[in-house]
């Protein structure tokens, strides 16, 4: 039953429009940064975990709309099947759609900014770990505006708060790294953050869409 | 109905059920019952309050007083999800995907009655042959006849239909009411909520009228 759900969505045809989003983002940079491997070097982590944010920012708006405008949101709130499961599948699948294809990516882009090797593994980590976090939380926010028209900037203004620590610590574990200190502490926050949210954040999610739909 | 028969709990009543909307008052109070077997039709102008009524009942909407029992029971959350099916004026279709897999996705979604394939259910209901179709290129009528064949895949009893007879032609009116007819047979209920008697189904049925906050059971 839960299967059907995850089927329908992955064929729905949408766009990787985000995921294309990051890739030009990165690709600008290092183009307009010039050919200093250097400089590129210092920056590239935080390059790479910006594009990647902002892709999934862009994508929250359409995370719930589609399903609120043809009435399906109404029929997940009749359903005898937990709401808090359904977003939590939903959300799912906006990760693997968004932020999969990029971290697949990354050894290339990384290559592309002259990140030094002994830092993709650590990036990599903080990605795998920083982005579903992202997601859920972004996640919440989408469903808390989900009601409202034009609401795309007050997405990004709601979401930001949440993101920058994620962003800090995601990108800060890497330049920890560089600079031979642990990033063991940051992922490991990180990590619980992301355990943390996989609980509450469907919950929390649910509950304003309920509200979002009163 | 024998006065010696035991007597069953309605399958839908409501007490004393009232909702405002910024402090102006869209219906209630309003009491009465829905039995197995019998059509509750809703009727007022537009704006009446008759589509809030139904969201109220199917749990969309919170009520500003009274109460909902469901087959004698507090009507909860999840003894709606099993025994309520609502459909509104929304088609919760995905026009991205075929009628069938819209109908496989909300049969796994809801449930599915006994003996009853998503196949049959549009042969029922005239869309046979649009299986493969997706949504986005189904005329409104089709979409609407397609909710109808999702309505009939479900296995509650009671249905919440809001306008059922828009977008349809005289053979899809004919439609929902063979379709209650059969569901009221089975011992299911249904209300219904319209804008005149015209489309009323063949079965026994109660009214109820909504003005501007006033209503009569």
């Amino acid at each position: 039953m839960i299967r059907d759900l995850r089927l329908l969505w992955r064929r729905r045809g949408d766009a990787l429009q985000p995921a294309l989003f990051a890739l030009l983002v990165v690709v600008l940079f290092a183009l307009a940064l010039g050919g200093e491997a250097q400089a590129l070097a210092k920056v590239a982590a935080a390059v790479l975990w910006l594009a990647v944010l902002l892709a999934g920012l862009l994508a929250l708006d359409t995370l719930f709309r589609g399903d609120a405008d043809d009435g399906s949101l109404e029929q997940w709130l009749l359903a005898p099947v937990p709401l808090s499961w359904l977003v939590l599948v939903r959300t799912f699948m906006h990760w693997a759609t968004t932020a999969l294809p990029l971290l697949v990516a990354t050894p290339f882009l990384a290559e592309l900014l002259h990140l030094p090797h002994e830092q993709l593994p650590v990036l990599l980590a903080s990605l795998a770990l920083g982005t579903p976090l992202l997601s859920l939380l972004g996640a919440v926010v989408a469903a808390l505006t989900v009601g409202m028209r034009r609401s795309g900037i007050l997405i990004a203004l709601l979401a930001l708060p949440l993101y920058v620590p994620i962003l800090v610590f995601g990108a800060g574990s890497v330049a920890a790294a560089g600079q031979g200190l642990d990033p063991v502490g940051a992922l490991l926050l990180l990590g619980a953050g992301l355990v943390l949210a996989l609980v509450l954040a469907p919950l929390a999610a649910a509950a304003a869409i309920r509200i979002a739909l009163d | 109905m024998s006065e010696f028969e035991p007597t069953h709990p309605p399958l839908l009543s409501a007490r004393g059920l009232a909702f405002a909307r910024n402090e102006q008052p869209v219906f209630g109070p309003l009491d009465f019952s829905v039995d197995a077997g019998e059509a509750l039709l809703v009727q007022g102008d537009n704006g009446a309050g008759k589509t809030t009524l139904l969201r109220v009942l199917a749990g969309l909407l919170h009520a500003d007083a009274g109460e909902v029992s469901i087959d004698g029971r507090a009507a909860t959350a999840s003894l709606r999800s099993r025994a309520v099916s609502y459909m509104g004026h929304l088609p919760a279709l995905k026009s991205d995907l075929t009628a069938l897999e819209n109908l496989d996705f909300l049969c796994g979604l809801h449930g599915r009655r006994r003996g009853q394939l998503p196949g049959n259910a549009m042969a029922i209901v005239g869309l046979a042959g649009y299986e493969d179709t997706l949504v986005r290129q189904l005329s409104a009528g089709q979409k609407r006849r397609l909710s109808l064949a999702r309505l009939w895949l479900a296995p509650s009893p009671l249905w919440l239909l809001d306008e059922p007879y828009a977008n349809l032609d005289l053979d899809g009116i004919n439609l929902v009411n063979r379709m209650v007819q059969a569901h009221l047979r089975d011992g299911g209920a249904a209300l219904l909520t319209t804008h005149g008697a015209y489309a009323a189904p063949p079965v026994r049925t109660r009214m109820l009228v909504l003005g501007r906050a006033v209503a009569n059971a």
